[in-house]
């Protein structure tokens, strides 16, 4: 008992100076809160670019992960509503509850997109804030990691300065990644795209590209052959350029129509981690602006 | 700039006539110029266009709320839990599992075409420090209150607190209500032990050890009125519950859960009608202690941890249930029973497990396997040897399901069973199920 006790002690001043435990239920956010927080954060990511973030398990190792959590950062707006809220009831952790300063929504702080003008499950699996795939857009990115900025100084004041300094050189950074990335697509304007989910609609209304049609009928809905075959047939009417898709997403619908309108079908890494590139917030644009002009005329 | 340029196009404007070489010159000047005004206008415009499609930062949230008045603004998180559907069974009117004592909640169906459970849920945050949640089951002339609980959310390091009516965190299926449930019936080991799920009127604390592997630590207290205890009628505790779950990740495509419960509490006059040695119907009563083990492990497989095309979630648990005290066969000689109102000890140890595994081959395709097993074990009626006797007979079921699910809200069922639960009977059953859930998107546990 008094070696327990003797190790608990040992052990406690050790956690006192230990890093601020992030838990990022996505990995672009995961990604934002290494570049903002360096050494002084140490980021869990509750999910892989390969799974889908609307359908997670409340996993054991979730909920563990959870419980030591200083700061809980999601994307919100009911993308992790299947999940999330399991996590937060079994954790036992208070200062990461909604509402606490650990817990920042990254859709608090952009406005979004397709909110729907009516709500009924006859419509899918609607959002009733709007589309929560913000991040595909690097103008969010921006938004999103100036308020993490200033949430990490107000939850770990002792490295304050550090937290600071490393906001001010990602949005230096960001900006000019940015404006590199918007010269570069500018032959992808206007380019027509048809898209598995709408998880791009934040990148086409950036690129300013344009949504010719959605493979799955109702958001969340696997498309049918007949449907898939409808939106062939419209897309003989007016051809798109691009069947787009997330890496997590399953390949059938958007290769089965590429091969039908004879048009490419790209796996965009959606995330980071999403393809090898694509393995921190730089790599994921450049590799989804690369891979988006290699098909671009 | 814009000036000169204008002045030089009505100089040009006014003397048309004049064709100098100087003069054209100046015209493709001009020309020249027009075109990048053009151009440059044209920029401007598409530049103001895009601000304009561009998202401003942040709006107001009023902005965005949509109207509500006040009073339905704070209205609970409601979803509805419609289920049910037609069941072929066999001849059975009595349908109890052969050498156990029936619990008084027993959830098996009922033959043809039948509604199973409607249930409402209702869940809200209290204020900062608790939560709340209903479960109510509604059936014809009655709706009956399942979960009614309170949750601390405030108190941090792992620990919560939960108080009211709640289904205990023992064994894994337990917590789950019948929508949830991978099979359209019950698992024949928790039709033997509670009935259908084992709730309690109480307290629950729970704690979650902050380390990378997941451990939670869980004591529960109640009033211990539900099978296998009884309402007794005094102050104090009338059972406990304890249980520990241990977790993890191996990879990004499995993850696991196994776990150790106990409970214990206590019966007086608990009433089960058995069949004696004449096969004569007899009423007894039984007080005593009841302890019972739960161990349960959960694995679940998804490649690269993305369930929406395939995945695979293995589950078995296993009990062993002890219970002592006295039992009294109230007399039924008058219609040619063996019993005599006797009261003997009454000594048992009983065991038995399930274990299934579904299979989702394709999106929203699932397929699965169960198997249910009980041990009668041993059981002593002592002096009542004499005129009940339960046999040495091991309940067996097998069913296998195929469920389509047409979205998250709704799933339909299809399930055939072997069941050989009842001694002397092999029954071909049927089912065809649907579960709908409306309302709020209700998250779902491990």
């Amino acid at each position: 008992m008094k070696r327990l006790l003797a190790l608990l002690i040992l052990l406690l001043p050790l956690s006192a100076h230990a890093a601020l435990n992030v838990f990022a239920c996505e990995p672009e956010w995961a990604a934002l809160a290494r570049e903002l927080g360096g050494n002084d954060v140490k980021v869990y990511s509750a999910i892989t670019a390969m799974q889908d973030p609307h359908r997670i398990e409340a996993r054991p190792s979730l909920i563990a992960q959870m419980r030591r959590a200083d700061l809980v950062v999601c994307t919100g707006a009911e993308l992790e509503i299947g999940w999330l809220p399991i996590l937060l009831r079994d954790a036992g952790n208070a200062g990461v509850q909604p509402g606490q300063p650990g817990y920042f929504e990254a859709t608090r702080f952009v406005t979004l997109m397709e909110k729907p003008t009516r709500l009924d499950r006859a419509d899918g699996d609607v959002h009733a804030s709007g589309n929560p795939h913000i991040h595909t857009d690097p103008r969010n990115i921006q938004r999103v990691s100036e308020a993490l900025a200033a949430r990490l100084i107000e939850i770990d004041p002792a490295h304050a300065a550090a937290h600071r300094a490393r906001g001010v050189s990602f949005s230096a950074r960001w900006n000019a990644a940015m404006t590199g990335w918007q010269t570069r697509a500018e032959p992808l304007k206007g380019l027509p795209v048809v898209v598995q989910h709408k998880s791009f609609s934040y990148l086409l209304n950036w690129l300013e590209m344009r949504t010719l049609a959605t493979l799955e009928p109702k958001p969340g809905v696997e498309p049918s052959v007949g449907y898939l075959a409808s939106v062939a047939a419209q897309l003989q009417e007016t051809p798109a350029k691009l069947v787009l898709r997330a890496a997590y997403q399953s390949p059938r619908p958007a290769d089965w129509l590429a091969q039908r309108a004879g048009i490419p079908a790209l796996a965009l890494p959606y995330t980071v981690g999403g393809s090898k590139r694509a393995s921190d917030l730089f790599g994921l644009f450049d590799d989804t602006l690369d891979q988006l002009l290699k098909v671009a005329p | 700039m814009l000036r000169t340029t204008l002045l030089v196009a009505a100089l040009a404007a006014t003397f048309p006539a004049v064709a100098d070489p100087d003069l054209n010159a100046l015209r493709a000047e001009i020309q020249a110029l027009k075109s990048n005004y053009e151009a440059r206008i044209q920029a401007l415009e598409t530049r103001l266009q895009q601000t304009e499609n561009a998202a401003p930062v942040a709006l107001p949230a009023a902005e965005a709320a949509p109207v509500q008045s006040a009073g339905n603004r704070f209205n609970p998180d409601i979803s509805l839990i419609l289920q049910g559907g037609y069941t072929h069974l066999g001849n059975g009117d009595k349908r109890r599992i052969t050498g156990f004592m029936p619990a008084d909640h027993d959830s098996t169906p009922t033959r043809g075409f039948s509604l199973n459970g409607t249930e409402l849920v209702m869940s809200a945050s209290i204020d900062p420090s608790f939560r709340g949640h209903l479960i109510v089951a509604l059936q014809d002339e009655a709706a009956e209150v399942e979960e009614a609980w309170f949750q601390t959310t405030r108190l941090g390091n792992g620990f919560s607190i939960k108080g009211g009516r709640f289904r205990s965190g023992l064994g894994y299926q337990n917590e789950k209500h019948p929508h949830a449930w991978d099979f359209a019936d019950n698992t024949l080991m928790y039709r033997a032990l509670f009935g259908e799920a084992y709730g309690n009127d109480g307290l629950q604390l729970k704690w979650v050890a902050p380390t990378d592997l997941f451990l939670e630590l869980g004591a529960e207290a109640g009033r211990g009125a539900n099978f296998p205890g009884t309402d007794r009628n005094r102050n104090g505790v009338g059972s406990v519950a304890l249980f520990g779950h241990l977790g993890g990740d191996v990879g990004a495509s499995h993850s696991w859960r196994g776990g150790l419960s106990y409970l214990q509490t206590q019966a007086r006059d608990r009433e089960a009608s058995l069949d004696d040695l004449n096969a004569v119907e007899g009423n007894t009563l039984f007080s005593g202690k009841s302890k019972t083990w739960v161990a349960d492990f959960v694995w679940k497989w998804a490649p690269e941890g993305n369930a929406s095309e395939r995945s695979f979630k293995f589950s078995t648990e296993y009990f062993l249930r002890n219970e002592r005290g006295t039992l009294l066969c109230q007399d039924n000689t008058s219609d040619f029973g063996k019993c005599d109102g006797t009261e003997g000890a009454y000594r048992t140890q009983q065991s038995g497990l399930y274990a299934q595994g579904v299979y989702q081959f394709m999106p929203r395709w699932r397929t699965g396997y169960r198997y249910d097993r009980l041990n009668t074990g041993s059981v002593d009626f002592g002096s009542n040897n004499a005129s009940l006797n339960a046999g040495n007979y091991s309940p067996i079921r097998h069913s296998l399901m195929l469920d389509y699910s047409p979205s998250e809200f709704s799933r339909l069922r299809l399930q055939y069973s072997k069941d050989k639960s009842m001694q002397g009977l092999a029954e071909n059953q049927w089912f065809v199920q649907y579960v709908h859930s409306l309302g709020s998107h209700g998250a779902h546990t491990f």
